[in-house]
């Protein structure tokens, strides 16, 4: 009976601290995305930032919400090591999936670029390519 | 269920789950990971796409409009709307989740029917938004919005925003679905007889990976 009013007690206390942990969390989101819309706003009115450091800011933003969402809502945080490498080790491959994928469609675009009809080849390629139309 | 976590535990000599939480906790997680991966395919492949053209839509000139705005150019703000709906509505699960720890079924019920409402939100900010789109010509195989450097853009911008938004408020709609359900089962006193709320917490982790995707797609879309 003692062991089980511990128990309790102890699950009180845990109760009180995470509530706040939970509204401390909605808190930190709610300000990153009005921070993100407010960034947003200012580029489109006053052009306000380059192009390439707010989409910087913004994948990194959205990747702070995201811990925030995993570690504190879905409580990966106060899980035990084994589950949280279990989750996120696998999740390594997309930063390979990320890196391949937008290069290649990278070089896709470069190709299509340069080797679009009316396009002036370059120098060295012009050159092969003469006898065999002659 | 869980047991306590003592520092020199050793958690593979058997007799507990080496993960610390119960068998449909742990696959709840393997099922976002995979899901995870299915949306990361979606948004990479859009990624792609995106990259391999040579002008693309400017999603501010797409998304502008809000209910009973008219033509009022409000870039950002509706789905602004919708992203606080959805974040609010993970608040309100993660309540339901705390007052299952302290085995309060009044309050479970409360917070759980905020978060149905929430869902049920969010559903129609989806729908107005694609019946809003869909009049203005958008659709799959059709794109009426001329690229940002004002050549016409090919159907890769439509197709992918209805396939990934959709498949996103498909994932949102189960969500609100199993949390009807769970929503019956507590109303039932199901897990109060059983002891703990644990399906209110895997439902839960669902919940909040609806949220956490929609994270992704918002930056995805409407940002970048």
């Amino acid at each position: 009976m003692e062991h089980t009013h511990t128990g309790v007690a102890h699950e009180e206390h845990v109760h009180d601290s995470s509530t706040k942990s939970i509204w401390k969390t909605f808190w930190i989101l709610l300000v990153i995305t009005i921070f993100e819309v407010g960034l947003a706003f200012l580029y489109l009115e006053y052009g306000f930032m380059a192009r390439w450091a707010l989409n910087g800011i913004f994948v990194t933003l959205t990747l702070v919400k995201a811990f925030f969402i995993v570690a504190e809502f879905m409580h990966l945080r106060h899980e035990i090591r084994n589950l949280v490498m279990t989750v996120l080790m696998p999740l390594l491959l997309f930063v390979w999936f990320i890196i391949a994928f937008l290069a290649d469609g990278d070089s896709w675009k470069n190709m299509r670029k340069n080797l679009a009809p009316g396009t002036p080849a370059p120098p060295a390629t012009h050159i092969t390519n003469e006898p065999a139309h002659h | 269920m869980d047991t306590a976590v003592t520092a020199k535990k050793k958690w593979w000599s058997g007799g507990h789950s080496p993960f610390n939480v119960s068998y449909g906790k742990l696959m709840m997680w393997y099922f976002l990971m995979s899901d995870a991966f299915t949306f990361g395919a979606l948004l990479i492949s859009y990624g792609t796409i995106r990259f391999m053209s040579t002008s693309w839509p400017d999603p501010n000139e797409v998304f502008h409009a809000f209910p009973g705005m008219g033509h009022t150019n409000l870039p950002l703000v509706f789905v602004s709307l919708m992203t606080f709906i959805l974040i609010m509505s993970s608040v309100t699960m993660v309540l339901a989740v705390h007052a299952g720890h302290m085995r309060d079924r009044k309050a479970v019920a409360k917070w759980m029917s905020w978060t149905i409402l929430g869902g049920i939100a969010f559903l129609s900010c989806q729908a107005w938004e694609w019946t809003h789109l869909h009049h203005a010509g958008a659709w799959w195989g059709h794109n009426p919005f001329l690229n940002a450097d004002g050549t016409v853009a090919s159907t890769n911008f439509t197709n992918f925003f209805f396939t990934i938004t959709g498949f996103h408020g498909l994932h949102v709609t189960s969500g609100v679905v199993l949390n009807i359900v769970i929503l019956a089962n507590v109303l039932k006193g199901t897990y109060e007889e059983r002891g703990h709320y644990e399906m209110v917490e895997k439902v839960g982790l669902y919940w909040h990976f609806v949220d956490l995707v929609w994270v992704f797609v918002f930056t995805c879309f409407y940002l970048l």
